[in-house]
């Protein structure tokens, strides 16, 4: 870490209360976040902030997205007690946060209905968004013909490759998919060149970003939309046990599903909160996209975070069997989480993620999308070691329909 | 006053506008990059736009993405980069160089010691395309600080409100976007820019240039009308990208470029 950095974040530190204050005005979360965009973008960063400043003060916007989130999604999405996985591993008890159960398949929607709510309000008519493993794009895309919009994804040509059913079904929903070329055509490349769009469209185009990633005010807003996995576990889990999880786990690529789980029990001190990286071909190789173990501080699409990057600044492509997780950034709350502590992150490879995915499926009957896969793939690692009356959630963020056939390809097995 | 100033006052006085030359440093290789940079004064440049290369320049078009990936495959670094600029200055007193990227690979090089060997180096201004004026704390204010210029960019969303914000701590002059996009993109609209620059300089004393999407010498010479000067890159930059496979005229046809550009600028 630069020691200029260094210096500012010792200050933060030290007046530290709660975990749940950030951003600050100048959308930080201590050293990390912050507004790094060109020019020609600021001014619609600064209106994005205030439009859904005043967003979050209307009832009428609450109700509306509640009503969506109800009868649109299927909100609440179950917790489930994993009972057969619970016996499997003989330790704590299991449930599942059911968030694969929404419409469209993972926890993307949450976000989606927020920001197209906005982009309503903003009177924007032109809705773009990139896309990794499809799942965002999917629900973009969904979101964009419940409302009527026109909408363009940005999509690496590598992931178009892997993720065919996930584009099948954008075209389905009318979005037009822009193949991208740039770098290794994933996640990054689709970002930067969603992005450039933005920039060319100022006046009509709103940008719905996926993750707590991005320029203030994105990963806060992002957050707060998923944040209602988080309530609803809290909820969930006192009339179901009376009492608070004793440990959270969920996987990251961005961060946006395990934002939204831990972001309501940040201030709870006794729940134990882990964040499980993709660990690619294992952490002591080059291919992984575990930005918190094998990254260091800098500055990409808009903020400062943890950056897989080489000796001279320059970004590197993340690796994972999940096109939804390597990415070669986080959010940069999960960077201040990181460093003060708060919660732990550990990673799981391609394979301990494919052996998770094909047990869950077999003993539970729930196939998961590889990404969720990857914290399974932890509880493995830790549940037969803790008492039974351990109260263990995980958030089963997304549904494997999407990757059945990069699965059968991993196990050689010919559709 | 930096060699900057001395340059805007030196053009006004002859009535002279100023054309600024982007390349990128290390494209197509070291060699042939310090070649054309050491060339582009007599070309006509009255300034020079370096850029750092960067594997994901949001800001720019295909051009000059191609030409970062091109620096990058041959091995330039910022370090590189600097080096460059010392050894251009061993030979050169009196052209401005000015440094263009992105924010992470200075961060990443540590903010102070860049500055520093920026200075040493005989760097003169820096354009950092991430780094609005809300984070000026960043870099902008300790590279003033040690007598670099920070250039910003001002753009056709930067309205009269914002306008200010943008131009305090702005140094050695303002660099107005043409359009709302990416480099290399659309052509800019004459009258649009000649309005917009004319507002600008209701709020400044600083020489105003304008840059993205200006190809040809008619619309150098057009927009240089109602500018102080005149950004050209990915013209320039392509020109390295038709060569790339034979170049042993690279650096000629790019200065020959540069050439009619220069002379488009000053047309009257």
């Amino acid at each position: 870490m630069p020691p200029r950095a260094a210096k500012i974040w010792g200050s933060e530190l030290a007046q530290e209360n709660s975990y749940r204050e950030g951003p600050d005005d100048k959308g930080r979360f201590g050293l990390y976040g912050g507004r790094f965009v060109a020019e020609t973008l600021m001014p619609l960063i600064l209106d994005l902030e205030a439009a859904y400043e005043a967003a979050k003060q209307d009832d009428g916007f609450a109700a509306q997205l509640q009503d969506l989130q109800t009868h649109y999604v299927g909100r609440p999405s179950p917790l489930y007690f994993a009972e057969r996985l619970t016996e499997h591993y003989g330790g704590a008890k299991i449930y599942l946060k059911r968030d694969e159960l929404n419409h469209t398949g993972s926890h993307k929607i949450n976000n989606c209905l927020g920001q197209i709510l906005l982009a309503k309000r903003m009177g924007k008519t032109r809705i773009i968004a990139e896309t990794g493993a499809g799942q965002h794009g999917v629900a973009v895309a969904t979101v964009a013909a419940r409302f009527g919009l026109p909408c363009t994804v940005f999509m690496g040509a590598t992931d178009i490759e892997r993720q065919k059913p996930n584009v099948f079904r954008m075209k389905l929903l009318g979005a037009d998919i822009r193949p991208v070329t740039s770098g290794a055509g994933t996640l990054k490349d689709a970002m930067n060149e969603a992005l450039r769009d933005w920039v060319t469209h100022v006046d009509d185009t709103f940008y719905i970003i996926g993750t707590v990633a991005g320029p203030h005010p994105y990963p806060a807003m992002v957050r707060d939309f998923q944040s209602i996995i988080g309530r609803e576990t809290k909820r969930q889990m006192l009339e179901r046990e009376g009492r608070l999880p004793d440990t959270l786990i969920a996987c990251i690529g961005g961060g946006s599903n395990a934002m939204g789980l831990f972001h309501p029990f940040l201030d709870e001190r006794d729940v134990n909160i882990i964040g499980v990286e993709a660990g690619g071909f294992g952490l002591d190789t080059p291919d992984h996209a575990a930005s918190l173990a094998g990254g260091t501080p800098g500055i990409l699409h808009g903020n400062r975070t943890y950056l897989l990057q080489d000796d001279d600044g320059q970004i590197i492509e993340g690796h994972s069997i999940s096109a939804g997780l390597d990415y070669p950034g986080i959010g940069p709350e999960h960077a201040y989480l990181r460093d003060t502590g708060r919660v732990n992150y550990v990673s799981a490879t391609d394979g301990e993620a494919l052996e998770a995915f094909q047990l869950i499926t077999r003993l539970e009957g729930i196939i998961p999308a590889l990404e969720p896969s990857h914290a399974l793939a932890h509880v493995g690692k830790i549940a037969g070691d803790l008492p039974p009356e351990h109260l263990l959630v995980m958030n089963m963020c997304g549904r494997g329909d999407k990757d059945v056939f990069a699965v059968a390809d991993h196990l050689n097995v010919t559709l | 006053m930096s060699r900057i100033d001395d340059l805007f006052a030196d053009l006004q006085s002859r009535n002279r506008k100023a054309f600024v030359a982007f390349i990128t440093a290390g494209d197509p290789d070291v060699q042939i990059s310090a070649e054309i940079l050491a060339g582009l004064p007599s070309a006509g440049a009255d300034i020079i736009e370096l850029g750092m290369p960067f594997t994901d320049p949001m800001a720019d078009g295909p051009a000059i993405q191609a030409a970062s990936q091109r620096a990058l495959a041959a091995g330039q670094t910022l370090k590189g980069t600097l080096n460059m600029v010392a050894d251009f200055r061993a030979g050169n007193d009196a052209t401005p160089i000015v440094l263009m990227g992105y924010y992470n690979p200075i961060y990443h090089y540590g903010v102070d010691k860049f500055i520093a060997e920026a200075k040493q180096a005989g760097v003169d201004g820096l354009i950092i395309v991430d780094l609005p004026a809300e984070e000026d704390d960043e870099l902008c204010l300790p590279a003033m600080q040690a007598g670099l210029n920070f250039i910003r960019l001002a753009t056709p969303t930067t309205d009269d409100k914002r306008l200010p914000h943008v131009l305090n701590n702005t140094s050695g002059f303002v660099y107005y976007v043409s359009i709302t996009g990416i480099t290399g993109a659309a052509a800019p609209q004459q009258q649009a820019v000649a309005e917009n620059i004319a507002r600008i300089k209701r709020q400044t004393q600083l020489p105003v240039c304008v840059g993205f999407g200006i190809r040809t010498p008619e619309q150098a010479a057009a927009l240089a009308a109602s500018s102080d000067g005149v950004v050209v890159g990915s013209a320039l930059v392509d020109v390295i990208a038709e060569t790339a496979e034979n170049r042993a005229d690279t650096v000629k046809r790019v200065l020959a470029l540069a050439s009619a550009l220069a002379e488009g600028v000053n047309r009257k």
